[in-house]
């Protein structure tokens, strides 16, 4: 598998279940050391990255990685105060809605809204670069829109954004640049109008990624 | 722009307060070990061994406090940071994965100071009278078996899925209190087991404790030795076999 995403633009990468896109996401986090292959990002080795590098990079996990305990805010001042940007926070908060479940701790939030303090955690550090796991799975119509408004945001003051999502609709509205993979490898690249075709960005999914019954 | 040491800090200040803030942490960090002090205090059995009970009390319960908070409680904390993703995340941020794990281990550290001063008052409102001479070399040992309970943890926590850590984490906190050396004097214990827990980390920490706080310094070069074995063993294990996710 061989991509690269650049700097100013949203590139979502799409592709079923098991085709290797969280395995990547996760070697370019530099939460996994590659087998094989190369990964580069920003020209450094995320699995042996300083913190200098950490610095310019944002994290959104599939998990979310956030602590059960703690409340949003504590959490994000936290994260800002590790990347040492806590003028960032204010306007995230307000953003993404967070004011409204403030005094909830995470535990007890609901997945719509643990997603988006995820986002915020991600996003907190003014990074660079950033990816982005499946970042509205989960929410309502309008905290999507929310959440693309932001994501777009980001893009525009010159961020790399690098977003993996299964929906057809996140990628059509965000996506500069579109890469399906399938089975560990690259099946298409390029813009949604160019991937998609003729026939739209669905229907080449569906005929770029089906594998016969028996192999699957 | 933060430093390395900023960093660590923070993330020290963020998991005390997270401890501090959880009840179960509190339960196994001071109420028990308060209740096992008052208990042991007002009763007189078992028979702890010649000298005023309470001198003998006091280092066996800080002992226990030791270990509930640097081994029960971050063992536990630790494997369901490690299970929800928390480990992931903090060790992609500037903090890094050795600043992550340092934190953890200062905050443990503060806790154990914040623990300690309370169950010294707590004791010395039954009359507990500690060696002075000893203070120093005890505290020393506190450090120590601190560093050594805090590696072991985290080398459950990072090898085990989150429920068996916490129900080892338990388990071994019941068995190191009773039968460990922590409240009991191994020289109480029998013959062989005293010998085979002696070299305990939990056996270590209690008897070297007990001997700094009642004036028997001179054999304290056992204790020493054992928690610092245990605890170059352990900390290396867990260099080799922590996992970040439990995937």
């Amino acid at each position: 598998m061989s991509w690269a995403a650049p700097e100013a633009a949203i590139t979502c990468v799409l592709g079923p279940n098991g085709a290797g896109k969280t395995t990547v996401m996760e070697m370019a986090e530099g939460l996994r050391r590659p087998d094989s292959g190369v990964v580069r990002v920003l020209g450094t080795d995320p699995w042996r990255a300083d913190a200098d590098h950490r610095r310019r990079v944002g994290v959104m996990l599939q998990d979310g990685g956030l602590p059960g305990s703690v409340k949003p805010l504590r959490l994000l001042e936290h994260i800002a105060a590790l990347y040492g940007t806590p003028g960032e926070l204010p306007s995230l908060v307000d953003q993404l809605g967070i004011d409204d479940f403030r005094h909830t701790s995470l535990r007890r939030l609901s997945g719509g809204q643990r997603q988006r303090v995820a986002l915020a955690a991600a996003l907190v550090g003014r990074p660079e670069v950033v990816f982005l796991d499946e970042p509205s799975a989960g929410l309502d119509p309008h905290a999507r829109l929310d959440v693309w408004d932001l994501v777009r945001s980001t893009r525009d003051r010159g961020c790399c954004v690098v977003v993996t999502t299964h929906s057809f609709d996140e990628a059509q509205r965000l996506a500069d640049r579109v890469i399906i993979v399938a089975s560990g490898a690259v099946v298409a690249d390029g813009t949604v109008a160019e991937v998609g075709g003729a026939t739209g960005l669905e229907d080449s999914y569906f005929a770029l990624t089906r594998a016969p019954k028996a192999s699957r | 722009m933060s430093s390395p040491a900023v960093r660590v800090r923070s993330q020290a200040a963020f998991e005390t307060r997270t401890l501090l803030g959880n009840g179960e942490q509190l339960l196994v960090s001071l109420i028990l070990p308060a209740m096992a002090l008052i208990g042991l205090a007002v009763s007189s059995t078992p028979d702890l061994g010649p000298g005023r009970r309470i001198d003998i009390v006091v280092p066996s319960v800080l002992a226990l406090a030791v270990v509930s908070t640097a081994f029960t409680g971050q063992a536990i904390a630790t494997g369901f940071d490690r299970r929800y993703g928390v480990l992931r995340l903090l060790g992609v941020t500037p903090l890094g994965r050795s600043g992550l794990l340092a934190g953890k281990a200062l905050a443990v550290l503060v806790v154990v100071v914040l623990q300690t001063i309370l169950l010294s008052v707590l004791g010395a409102l039954f009359g507990w009278q500690p060696n002075l001479g000893g203070i120093l070399v005890g505290a020393l040992l506190m450090l120590l078996g601190t560093w050594t309970w805090v590696a072991i943890a985290l080398l459950l926590a990072g090898v085990l899925r989150a429920e068996a850590v916490l129900a080892v984490a338990n388990l071994l906190w019941v068995i190191f209190a009773a039968a460990g050396g922590l409240l009991y004097p191994t020289a109480k214990l029998p013959g062989m087991v005293g010998d085979v827990v002696r070299l305990l980390p939990s056996g270590a920490l209690g008897d070297g404790l007990r001997d700094a706080l009642t004036g028997h310094e001179g054999s304290l070069l056992l204790p020493i030795l054992v928690l610092l074995l245990w605890g170059l063993a352990a900390t290396a294990l867990t260099a080799t076999f922590f996992r970040w996710d439990d995937k």
